[in-house]
């Protein structure tokens, strides 16, 4: 008993949960910080910059609707198969709860958006992909758009721009997401089998199936700096040959200095290279289209 | 029994009863006669099943057995004449690839495989069958020339995927698969593959385009090996068997998925325990289905093939019976 009165308690114990921590008194998403300098800065001038850090030059990601205004003529896209949706073809734990809750918080129907426009006045089709949707990942559905958004230009003779930004194969669909690497590079071959032009635009980060299908099949293949670009995963690699990779490993310029890559373009002048591009296979006041 | 799966072990401990059982009786000289016969009969009962309800790990581990017969294997017991061609002109010989020309009952063909090794000697020289970039390019090279001299293709796929690692990203790893899928798409030739292990993600696709796609029984293809999968879905590589189950990457899912056109029936216990049934029913399917494309002409086959993969994907679209009204996304301006 008096062992325990004098028992000295050997931690304070503070009430928990009751007090909500304050916070500095600055309205959510006005300031923003640059990843990669550290730099805190006005959301408002980066936007204004075409979300490229004003200090540092970092590209921070974009997703479809952020990249059609800024790529496509007045913003302005005639979407195609706007009404696609992931089904849940292996009944994968969790995946149909998942597809839900990426449509609110995105917005959008599935990770890419397809469709015609036009860029400095020529015609194209176009698809946009998204990371902001389930990571880019392309199953059924991304495949299967890119592959109409193909098709469509092959039927009318229009260029294909595709910017991709993809963690890779949706492994909620497993082999069928697989499957989606062989379509859309059939597509491709095609496609530029009768003269087609088809212009892949690389974004951060693109990997894996994505990369390994028609990401790397452009005729023209461009990238913005800064962009991972690789098939496997830095984590991955690292395991299994236990060596330090160098920083700018799977970085654009990694992959512009080992021959992969046509061109790193700076979003300020992707617009314009890519109109001159469109451009220089115009003929007659048509996109050439070889067949 | 060499090389004898966990799963297997009650089968093994009956037979291993059986013989000491068997053993006793000779020295002791007491009848064991009906003893024994009813414990074959519960050994045959238990093999069949066994084997009938394999569940997909358990398959996953028959495809991943060291024992399993590999390309090689199969091209030297299925095909005469086997000349194997090196290199891919541009860099370097991928041994993690194997192929070359060989002729199945007489013909022609183009053979080509990844290639896993039989020791630990031979799976260092190559790669334990993750080709790198020079790999695939090899394989593009042979496919080209069977094209050009008008040869049909045959693959073997068993792989755990391409090569991770910063030399094969260097030298393009993306690229060489991609530029794979995209050429055998345009072959005039008939393209027939066969998954005979483990077909693991892009890399066994780049050897994957094929008019057929047969696999074997227990041969398993996913998109992700499932100890990745397992790693990525609950951070922890070891619960492979669990991902192997929600994965579907059986031959069986296959064939519902419409990917897969046939499954080719292992010996009991699995490819390893008899290579030469194996090789002949595989040779038997093999050839069939060659001689159903022989009829083909080259852009048939070309038709035929972009079809094949045209169809492949599940989705909704709600609106699909009425042509869909072009919608038109006016993008605010960032």
């Amino acid at each position: 008993m008096f062992k325990d009165l004098f028992h000295k308690r050997k931690y304070a114990t503070i009430p928990s949960g009751q007090q909500p921590r304050t916070k500095p008194d600055i309205p959510e998403g006005l300031m923003s910080k640059c990843p990669k300098c550290g730099n805190i800065q006005f959301s408002k001038e980066i936007e204004k910059n075409l979300k490229v850090c004003t200090s540092c030059g970092h590209h921070f990601r974009l997703n479809a609707m952020e990249r059609i205004a800024i790529t496509l003529d007045e913003g302005r896209i005639e979407e195609f198969d706007a009404d696609l949706e992931s089904e849940d073809p292996l009944q994968f734990p969790g995946y149909a709860g998942k597809l839900e809750a990426q449509k609110k918080s995105s917005g959008l129907r599935d990770a890419v958006v397809t469709g015609h426009g036009a860029i400095g006045g020529l015609p194209v089709v176009a698809a946009f992909m998204s990371f902001d949707f389930f990571a880019g990942s392309m199953g059924s559905v991304v495949g299967e758009k890119i592959t109409r958004a193909i098709e469509q230009a092959h039927a009318r003779k229009l260029p294909v721009i595709i910017f991709s930004t993809s963690s890779g194969a949706r492994m909620q669909e497993s082999i069928l997401s697989l499957m989606q690497m062989a379509k859309t590079s059939a597509a491709l071959a095609k496609f530029q089998g009768d003269g087609g032009l088809y212009i892949s635009v690389i974004t951060d980060p693109t990997t894996g199936g994505v990369s390994a299908s028609f990401a790397m099949l452009g005729d023209y293949i461009l990238a913005e700096p800064g962009a991972l670009v690789g098939f496997a995963g830095r984590v991955v690699i690292e395991q299994t040959i236990r060596q330090k990779l160098p920083d700018n490993f799977q970085t654009a310029e990694f992959n512009l200095q080992h021959g992969q890559l046509d061109k790193v373009v700076h979003r300020k002048e992707m617009k314009s290279i890519l109109t001159k591009l469109l451009d220089m296979h115009a003929v007659k006041g048509d996109i050439a289209h070889g067949g | 029994m060499a090389g004898e799966l966990p799963f297997e072990k009650p089968l093994s401990e009956l037979r291993k009863k059986i013989e000491e059982l068997k053993k006793f009786g000779a020295e002791s000289g007491i009848d064991f006669t009906d003893e024994i016969c009813r414990l074959e009969e519960r050994c045959t009962h238990l093999q069949e099943k066994l084997y009938d309800e394999l569940t997909p790990s358990q398959k996953m581990h028959l495809a991943r057995h060291h024992s399993r017969p590999t390309s090689l294997d199969y091209i030297q017991t299925i095909f005469s004449d086997f000349i194997e061609l090196h290199g891919d002109r541009l860099f370097a010989d991928d041994l993690a690839i194997v192929g070359g020309l060989a002729k199945l009952n007489g013909i022609p063909v183009t053979v080509i495989g990844h290639q896993r090794g039989k020791d630990t000697k031979d799976n260092i020289a190559r790669f334990f069958g993750s080709p790198h970039p020079e790999g695939f390019r090899k394989a593009l090279r042979l496919m080209q020339q069977a094209n050009k001299f008008n040869r049909p293709i045959v693959t073997f796929i068993d792989t755990k995927g391409a090569y991770p690692g910063n030399t094969a990203e260097e030298r393009g790893q993306s690229e060489a698969i991609a530029r794979n899928l995209r050429e055998m798409a345009m072959f005039g030739v008939p393209i027939i593959c066969v998954v005979i292990g483990e077909g693991g993600s892009g890399g066994a696709l780049a050897l994957g385009v094929g008019n057929r796609i047969l696999m074997l029984e227990n041969a398993i293809y996913s998109v992700i090996s499932p100890n990745g999968a397992a790693s990525i879905l609950w951070k922890d590589a070891s619960r492979a068997d669990e991902a192997a189950a929600v994965m579907k990457i059986t031959a069986d899912d296959l064939v519902s998925f419409g990917i897969v056109e046939e499954i080719i029936a292992e010996p009991q216990g699995g490819a390893h325990r008899d290579l030469a049934v194996q090789a002949e029913t595989i040779k038997e399917a093999v050839w069939r289905h060659l001689q159903e494309l022989s009829g083909f002409s080259a852009e048939q086959l070309v038709v035929d093939r972009y079809e094949k993969f045209r169809k492949i994907g599940k989705f909704k679209s709600p609106s699909a019976q009425a042509e869909p009204a072009a919608e038109i996304i006016e993008s605010a301006q960032v």
